[in-house]
């Protein structure tokens, strides 16, 4: 342990209210998702679910869960919307809650909230009346993002573009708001079918100016910072749906006369990913509780949840496809699905080796 | 009903009438006992109160305030943490009070004869026979993996009474005397070269049935409460970051920059997120035995530590380069009391071995997991319903 981080003691629990959270949001995306459907959609003109968005983001008042009340939100924290991305990532739902609820929220929040368009965007976004993408690369974290100097160019995988009404695009020059109509939003092909993706192209445009260089960078990084930490949530409900998938899959299936499920070759592994989505919940919950209350400890708790549970989570999708034999390799089973959601989210909001650079940096293991 | 304030002045009365300063240590161990401070959950007239066992903490805090002497719990861990809830809820009322007073004070170190040669994960295969002769019981046989064996008075000993039953019914209980002639106690020397262990002979010993724990051919079901209890007593504590074995290989990482190779330090940061994933899991666990929402993840954690403390001892020989090459000492030795983080990275790796077969192997654990947390079906047995005499071995 070094002087530089204090330890603090995380509340690891889900509280009542949270449960009570988890119920609701699981409730309706029982209600609202399934396969046939999302297949359907994925290869459709819109890979997103609106309706399912506006259920969740307005309906359920969960967009503004990280807005304070005063500005239109709900004054919860990161341990609420965290829970609600564990949801998401079990139903592999195509919302833009991480994109929008989570990243560009959080960066506006990093903006000064005296802006009336600061405010009024807060307002809409928290609303659910209105959605917003930050214009970096999917794959970019907190710790290794750059921004283009100008309002100017294209921006490629950027995650949900297509569905947004504003684009928030950091430069060198400062972060302006885009009304999304006024760039040219091409829709591209994602690996992640249930996450579509973009490239934005900036030339000509003008947009509003919420911010100067130096915010707009401390912004971008908040909120990707906020954005890796959950996304290890999402994670844990993509790598818990796998697993109970598989465990009841190899208890029905029978081959030798005996379900799959009693070989110990198979047991084993899967008593292995329970190990690994137990500890996943233990990183993930620290992230979220660490966020929350605004830790010093967040830099670190965020590392460690996404060092971690990125690995997990496609562990438990490549386990789910192979545990399945022949059915985990069709289209029409979800596993497909899911292998593509983690796959593309170990990528996301900055590598494992990203963030174990970070940590070498957080706790003084120096690279030689 | 008792409470903290009530605990707490009993524990001042006890304090007064024996100051730690002037009092002989077992003379106080004695009398705290006697005055049901020992542990406040066992029974009154049993060194206890009766009273919830989050009590204790009240006590232990007074005590530890006034200087008080421990019954020094790691040299008498089997004995704490074993035979004496087997002993509690097994016991007659004179086993009872022969045996718990002397075992909390420390007076008689106890011993597990448990394990054997050919029984190891599968336990309820054992072959050590006890034949009734009058008011004993005459027992033969072989037990391995014994810590203590050679400090201990009594051990808690099950053998087969009835070969002609299956295995799991055949077994029966029993508090065995250390100091009969017929027990030979040797030392088990392993690949970290001193001798933790013990391998124990048994050749004629007799044991007076009043000396059985639970009816005859109950022995399976009474060596279920110990080895829950075994469980139980692993956990529960808060660890630091840092805490365990990652804080040899990070101290020497950051002392000995010349050590350091990209390819180890990839390895050393994906162990350190492991380590501390980990230590997060078991205080996330933690927390739920103090929210009163006791989880399965206990029967994880001893899977998770067993592979990290070997990877990361395995790496941390590696980062040493030449130092890695040697080693402190091979000569035999019989230590007290074992540290799993003691000694040097050569020790470490050795040692943790161990740490994925004793208590349960990883494999074991692995199933019990995917039985019983999972709710995957068994293997499909043929040992169950033969007699024991019938098995394969």
């Amino acid at each position: 342990m070094t002087d530089s981080v204090a330890e603090a003691t995380p509340d690891l629990l889900y509280s009542e209210a949270e449960d009570d959270l988890r119920a609701a949001v699981r409730s309706l995306l029982a209600d609202r998702t399934d396969t046939p459907a999302a297949l359907a959609r994925a290869e459709s003109d819109t890979p997103y679910d609106p309706e399912l968005w506006r259920s969740l983001g307005a309906g359920m008042d969960l967009a503004g869960l990280l807005v304070p009340e005063k500005l239109g939100g709900q004054g919860a924290s990161h341990r609420e919307a965290a829970v609600v991305l564990e949801e998401i990532g079990r139903a592999v739902a195509p919302v833009p809650y991480l994109t929008s609820a989570v990243i560009a929220t959080e960066g506006l929040l990093a903006l000064d909230p005296e802006v009336d368009e600061v405010a009024s965007l807060l307002r809409e976004l928290a609303a659910g009346r209105r959605t917003a993408a930050l214009v970096v690369p999917f794959s970019a974290g907190p710790h290794s993002v750059r921004l283009p100097g100008t309002l100017a160019g294209t921006v490629s995988a950027v995650a949900d573009a297509a569905t947004a009404d504003v684009l928030l695009v950091p430069t060198g020059e400062g972060l302006y708001a885009v009304d999304a109509t006024d760039a040219a939003v091409t829709p591209l092909t994602p690996l992640d079918l249930t996450r579509p993706l973009a490239a934005v192209t900036l030339d000509g445009v003008t947009g509003t100016r919420l911010a100067d260089a130096d915010t707009a960078l401390a912004a971008v990084r908040r909120g990707l910072l906020a954005g890796a930490g959950l996304l290890a949530s999402e994670q844990l409900g993509v790598a818990e749906w796998c697993l109970t998938e598989t465990v009841t899959y190899t208890r029905e299936r029978k081959q030798f006369n005996r379900p799959v499920g009693s070989f110990q070759a198979l047991k084993h592994r899967m008593a292995q990913l329970w190990l690994e989505v137990v500890s996943a919940r233990a990183a993930a919950r620290n992230a979220a509780d660490a966020l929350a209350t605004g830790s010093p400890e967040a830099p670190l708790a965020v590392a460690v949840a996404q060092a971690y549970c990125a690995r997990v989570a496609v562990h438990a999708a490549e386990e789910c496809v192979q545990l399945h034999g022949g059915i985990g390799m069709t289209w029409e089973h979800p596993a497909h699905l899911y292998l593509k959601r983690a796959k593309s989210a170990q990528i996301a909001l900055g590598s494992a080796g990203e963030h174990r650079s970070a940590i070498a940096e957080l706790v003084d293991l120096q690279a030689p | 009903m008792t409470d903290a304030a009530e605990l707490r002045s009993r524990t001042r009365e006890l304090l007064a009438a024996y100051p730690p300063a002037t009092t002989e240590p077992l003379d106080f161990l004695k009398a705290r006992f006697d005055a049901g401070l020992a542990w406040v959950h066992y029974p009154v007239g049993l060194g206890g109160l009766d009273v919830p066992r989050s009590l204790q903490a009240v006590v232990d805090a007074e005590l530890a305030a006034a200087g008080a002497p421990d019954n020094d719990p790691r040299r008498i861990g089997i004995g704490l943490g074993m035979a004496a809830p087997t002993v509690l809820k097994y016991g007659t009322e004179e086993q009872k009070r022969r045996f718990l007073r002397p075992l909390w004070v420390g007076e008689e170190v106890w011993c597990q004869l448990f394990s054997e040669p050919g029984a190891g994960s599968d336990l309820a295969a054992l072959g050590t026979r006890a034949v009734r002769d009058g008011d004993d019981w005459v027992v033969d046989g072989q037990k391995v993996w014994t810590s203590s064996a050679h400090l201990a008075r009594w051990a808690i000993l099950i053998a087969r009474t009835d070969p002609g039953l299956p295995k799991h019914q055949g077994i029966s209980y029993f508090i065995c005397d250390m100091t009969d002639p017929g027990v030979e106690v040797r030392p088990l020397r392993q690949i970290t070269g001193e001798a933790e262990f013990n391998e124990v002979f048994l050749t004629g010993v007799r044991i007076p049935d009043a000396h059985r724990l639970g009816e005859i051919g109950e022995g399976w079901k009474v060596a279920q409460t110990t080895l829950m209890n075994e469980r139980v007593s692993i956990g529960g504590m808060r660890i630091p970051r840092e805490g365990g074995m990652i804080g040899p290989v990070a101290r020497a990482w950051r002392d000995r920059p010349e050590l350091r190779t990209h390819d180890l330090h990839q390895r050393l940061l994906t162990l350190w997120v492991e380590a501390e994933v980990a230590r997060l899991t078991g205080e996330r666990l933690r927390q739920q035995l103090v929210a009163g929402q006791p989880g399965p993840e206990g029967s994880g954690m001893k899977l998770a530590f067993a592979r990290l403390n070997q990877e990361i001892s395995g790496l941390e020989v590696e980062l040493l380069g030449q130092d890695g090459l040697l080693y402190s000492d091979w000569t035999m030795r019989r230590p007290e009391l074992v540290d799993f983080t003691g000694r040097d990275a050569g020790y470490r790796y050795l040692r943790s071995k161990g740490n994925s077969i004793e208590g349960g192997t990883s494999e074991v654990l692995l199933n019990i997991v995917a039985e019983r947390v999972l709710g995957l079906p068994a293997e499909p047995r043929n040992d169950k319903d033969v007699a024991w005499k019938d098995l394969a071995r």
